[in-house]
């Protein structure tokens, strides 16, 4: 046990890495969270806040497959109301600022949709 | 052991019962399959025909190709070899390969014909298709997914026609000028005619055809014989390219 000094400081330097987030955290506080601004003076997107907010990849996936394999446009929400089926033409339309509405969550979370690399991003004042 | 064969003879044929059960119970309470359901309505199989004495009127004319080009975004590369076309002109002779165009009228064989996707009833690109990126609808029209094409380009190999091109480069800045409500393509994905699914959903005509005014193109039902196609495919004799392949292409061009 000559070595006990030094695994115990590489113990420790281990553990000050590994718990990096926590006292970095304490330190500086917690990452500001990102708040997506919504501009648009609707009450509601086309189905209700919550549900949009957890699951709105998976209804623009789902819109992707009606329109593009079934050839069907028309979206009947849970609420009766129907909507275009359209990334750009009707999600767009209300949320026109994308660096603020998509970008904000997505580069805090670091996910990368492909979504504009086809289709057009409306025109934005940066 | 003689227990566990009586156990599992009694479960097989309450299994038996409920399988046989639930087939009377459907037909019981009328729950038809929805396949025979849209059998009851007419089937829709769109077709072109183009009449190609309409646009020796005007030689130079490219109405219907600019429109598609501006509707669909479809880029203009300046290397010859990364050319994307969706419809374009072809020599006669080389679009009807197969035929013996030799007597048919020069006025017409010495002329460029406009071609475009066939949208064949077997069409080869579809079948050779690994990831099911392009598909035959119910309605003929040979659809492409490009959310799904991973640019192996089986299918351009497939087509006896050409009609389909590869975005070797990215298309975006070659794009002159964009259409915002139609997406545009990523490199490394194959493109081609959709017989304008976006406006046929919509009930309206192909960009191409409303391009035309010299009304070279008509658009419309195969399968309703009162049909202005049907009706124009009665009165004149139309070829199709490369009919001999089994294809079964049903763009009809009328000499």
């Amino acid at each position: 046990m000559r070595d006990r000094a030094w695994i115990f400081i590489g113990l420790a330097a281990f553990l000050a890495l590994a718990l990096a987030p926590v006292w970095q955290s304490a330190l500086h506080g917690a990452a500001r969270k990102p708040e997506p601004k919504i501009v648009t003076k609707a009450k509601q997107c086309v189905e209700p806040t919550a549900e949009m907010r957890r699951n709105h990849m998976e209804l623009l996936n789902a819109w992707r497959d009606t329109v593009v394999r079934r050839g069907q446009r028309t979206y009947l929400a849970a609420d009766g109301k129907t909507v275009t089926m359209s990334l750009s033409g009707t999600c767009m339309s209300c949320h026109p600022n994308k660096k603020e509405f998509c970008d904000a969550c997505h580069n805090y979370l670091a996910v990368s949709p492909y979504c504009w690399e086809c289709h057009i991003e409306p025109k934005e004042k940066s | 052991m003689g227990e566990d064969r009586r156990r599992f003879l009694k479960l097989a044929g309450l299994t038996a019962l409920c399988a046989a059960g639930k087939g009377s119970l459907v037909r019981l309470a009328g729950a038809e399959s929805p396949a025979k359901g849209g059998a009851a309505k007419k089937k829709i199989r769109w077709a072109m025909v183009v009449d190609p004495r309409k646009c020796l009127e005007k030689e130079a004319c490219t109405a219907c190709i600019d429109a598609c080009n501006h509707a669909h975004n479809v880029p203009a590369f300046d290397n010859p070899k990364h050319e994307v076309k969706w419809i374009w002109k072809e020599p006669f002779a080389d679009a009807f390969l197969d035929q013996d165009v030799r007597y048919i009228d020069q006025a017409l064989t010495t002329k460029p014909v406009f071609v475009f996707c066939n949208h064949c009833d077997n069409p080869p690109c579809v079948r050779v298709c690994p990831t099911k990126a392009t598909w035959k609808r119910e309605d003929g029209v040979v659809m492409m997914d490009w959310h799904r094409c991973i640019g192996c380009r089986y299918c351009m190999a497939a087509c006896p026609y050409g009609s389909r091109s590869f975005n070797w480069e990215d298309p975006r800045p070659h794009i002159k000028q964009v259409n915002p409500d139609f997406p545009t393509r990523t490199k490394g994905v194959v493109e081609k005619c959709t017989f304008c699914d976006e406006l046929l959903d919509k009930g309206q005509l192909p960009a191409c055809v409303t391009a035309c005014k010299e009304k070279a193109l008509t658009f419309g039902d195969l399968n309703d014989p009162d049909s202005e196609v049907r009706r124009l495919l009665r009165s004149r004799f139309a070829l199709r390219r490369k009919a001999g392949l089994g294809t079964n292409p049903e763009v009809f061009y009328l000499v």
